[in-house]
């Protein structure tokens, strides 16, 4: 039996005589020596990650302008904070974007900007009042000159997360990353054997209150993170630390494609080795820890789960996936995970790093709810027009311009013998065809790949296709690929237009 | 309201398929917009023999920029022959470039690259392989970072 309380480790980091390794090594001494020896061994096991962690951000405190501003709206680089609270605080999120910038840049980048000590442009508005008289301000800052930049993280270090995939036959770009057409690649997230929630899964040394790791700073947990689901090895702390300490290395803004802006977080928490059985948790491996591949062409929240797959297969560089080798690429950084441990453990060596003894548990027994809807979301079946033109394949484009003309749809499906859809011709596709002097069959001019709807689809999920494809229509179709409908964006427009009560010439989002 | 719009995926070019033997060398052509029209790597291949590679192009009625991959053997003749035409050649010895003060070694860039051109070393930093690149992009555009760009 082995027992050691924080204290005696504390005095052993004190006295220099402390034994501290990473998780990654642990795990092999673990396996070599048996728990108890390498509890008796082993003192401080410290753990890493580096990711995009969305939930991320910074309380800032610029001080009193004179005369004085109530600070309502305020923009640092042209990326909105949040004003809402007393007169010169504001909160800086990782994930707003620029107004000028867009997706490129966004909060993730305006706090690596602030950190690498680079000066940031401040501008505010206000409606003034007696006691702050000011309604506009601009000025230049660096982090120096700032009273107070907090980081405050509601949800950083998830345990572990889903593997990202897309069975479609279109490019995604989300925040897992590009993910190609039929599976065309899988993106992963996560440190695995180096995962800090991963070494203490019952939180029986990470507490509110645990002196961690943060962005190469000394900081503290505050509790468990939103989001927090423990009994599904999803279980999230909420952090703090101080900004003007922390550095570059461990902080970085990033821009997903087609997603927008983030900020990557370097993470470390120490574990005290108190005794035999947290040494065989923290002897855990990339074998050990399990995490589902969800398929993300479905833009639902409950996302179609493929297959349960280990870290140590992701680290492999493939996964298997409906009998194809599909190839992986981590979004978190494993080598800089690995530099966050190296460095806790070397500041923990050299006296520099004293273990906390938590105020409190995490909770073990948290749920991630869904958003409570009292609003129902139409679906395509209850706005598309089942009245529509088809065309059989095999027609001349001539054929088409007369149903077209006839039919007043600028869109017509092209359908087999047995009404399949096949492709998909336009009044568009035709000019284009007699413009050229190219026409004479359906086959050579209409499109085929179409873009569809499904009858239990939500018209949201219609419209982002409309947007993102710039098209007017879609053919609805059912689970035989039959076509069965049509849905068109003045469809969309007019839902829209009675769900705000507002006048049906409303521009619908997006929408040219 | 105009509703002809039309009905294409964005995405169709980004799916072309490219084949890649093995070649040493790549070069980058700019034609000039007098020569532009003309049937000049045609030729070059005719001439030399070379199995020229199209890596990467892109030419409308004022200019030409074609990005090749020419076998090694071949190499000093492939380029004096489009030099002789009135050409403008350049090597591109970095295809890609990795800037090392952006690149977090994450590897976002790894599995979208279809020639494998990138991959992590033994300690998790990633390796960019420069004569397997063919300069299609995706690793740009998946970067998080903009720690990638064309040279």
């Amino acid at each position: 039996m082995v027992e050691k309380t924080v204290q005696e480790i504390n005095q052993k980091i004190k006295d220099g005589s402390v034994h501290v390794v990473t998780a990654e090594q642990m795990t092999g001494i673990v396996e070599e020596l048996g728990p108890e020896d390498a509890a008796r061994e082993v003192d401080v096991v410290t753990t890493g990650t580096f990711g995009a962690m969305c939930s991320s951000g910074a309380f800032l405190n610029f001080g009193h302008s004179d005369p004085p501003i109530k600070m309502q709206r305020v923009w640092l680089n042209d990326v909105e904070a949040y004003g809402g609270i007393a007169a010169v605080d504001a909160y800086i999120g990782a994930t707003q974007l620029s107004e000028s910038r867009g997706m490129e840049y966004g909060g993730g980048h305006v706090i690596e900007d602030l950190v690498a000590r680079k000066s940031v442009h401040i501008r505010a508005v206000a409606y003034g009042t007696d006691c702050y008289p000011r309604k506009n301000i601009e000025t230049e800052i660096t982090i120096d000159d700032l009273n107070q930049a907090i980081m405050l993280n509601p949800r950083n270090a998830y345990q572990r997360y889903n593997v990202a995939t897309n069975s479609s036959d279109r490019t995604l770009y989300t925040y897992m990353g590009t993910l190609l057409p039929n599976y065309g690649n899988a993106t992963y997230s996560g440190a695995g054997v180096l995962s800090p929630l991963y070494n203490d899964p019952d939180f029986e040394t990470i507490g509110r209150g645990s002196k961690i790791f943060l962005c190469g700073a000394p900081s503290y947990i505050i509790g468990e993170g939103t989001q927090h689901e423990p009994q599904n090895d999803f279980a999230t702390i909420m952090v703090t630390g101080d900004l003007k300490e922390m550095s570059r290395e461990f902080l970085r803004g990033a821009a997903f494609h087609g997603y927008g802006a983030t900020l990557y977080v370097g993470l470390g928490i120490p574990i005290p080795i108190l005794n035999e059985n947290i040494a065989k948790k923290t002897g855990i491996s990339d074998a050990d820890i399990i995490t589902n591949v969800l398929d993300y062409s479905s833009p639902r929240r409950s996302r179609p789960t493929l297959r349960k797959v280990s870290y140590e297969e992701l680290k492999s560089g493939t996964i298997e996936l409906d009998g194809k080798e599909v190839r992986t690429s981590p979004l978190s950084s494993f080598f800089m995970a690995r530099k966050v441990a190296s460095t806790l453990k070397h500041w923990i060596e050299q006296g520099n790093f004293m273990l906390s003894q938590p105020m409190e548990k995490l909770p073990t027994d948290t749920v991630f709810g869904p958003m409570k809807q009292t609003k129902e979301t139409p679906l395509v079946k209850d706005v598309m027009s089942r009245k529509m033109i088809t065309i059989r394949q095999g027609k001349s484009v001539e054929d088409a311009a007369k149903l077209i003309m006839r039919g007043q749809s600028t869109h017509l499906p092209v359908t087999s013998e047995d009404d399949r859809l096949i492709g998909i011709i336009t009044a568009w596709d035709i000019s284009k065809a007699v413009a050229q002097g190219k026409y004479d069959k359906l086959d050579r001019t209409m499109t085929r790949r179409v873009i569809t709807a499904t009858l239990d689809e939500p018209i949201d999920v219609t419209a982002r296709k409309l947007e993102k494809h710039n098209i007017s229509a879609l053919p609805v179709i059912d689970k035989d690929g039959k076509v069965i409908g049509m849905i068109t964006s003045d469809d969309i427009s007019r839902l829209i237009a009675k769900r705000n009560g507002c006048h049906p010439q409303a521009p619908l989002e997006g929408k040219q | 309201m105009d509703a002809t719009h039309r009905h294409l995926s964005k995405e169709n070019s980004r799916e072309n398929v490219v084949f890649r033997g093995d070649y040493d060398m790549k070069i980058f052509l700019r034609f000039a917009p007098e020569i532009n029209q003309e049937p000049h790597i045609s030729e070059v291949i005719l001439e030399t023999g070379a199995k020229l590679n199209i890596n990467k192009a892109s030419v409308d009625a004022v200019s030409g920029e074609v990005v090749v991959d020419v076998p090694d053997e071949k190499f000093n003749e492939v380029v004096k022959r489009f030099r002789s035409r009135g050409v403008e050649v350049s090597i591109l010895e970095h295809p890609v470039i990795l800037d090392e003060d952006e690149c977090i070694n994450c590897g976002a860039c790894i599995s979208v690259c279809h020639v494998k051109a990138l991959c992590f070393k033994d300690d998790w930093s990633i390796a960019l392989d420069e004569k397997r690149c063919n300069q299609c992009g995706a690793c740009i555009t998946a970067c998080p970072h903009g720690a990638l760009e064309f040279s």
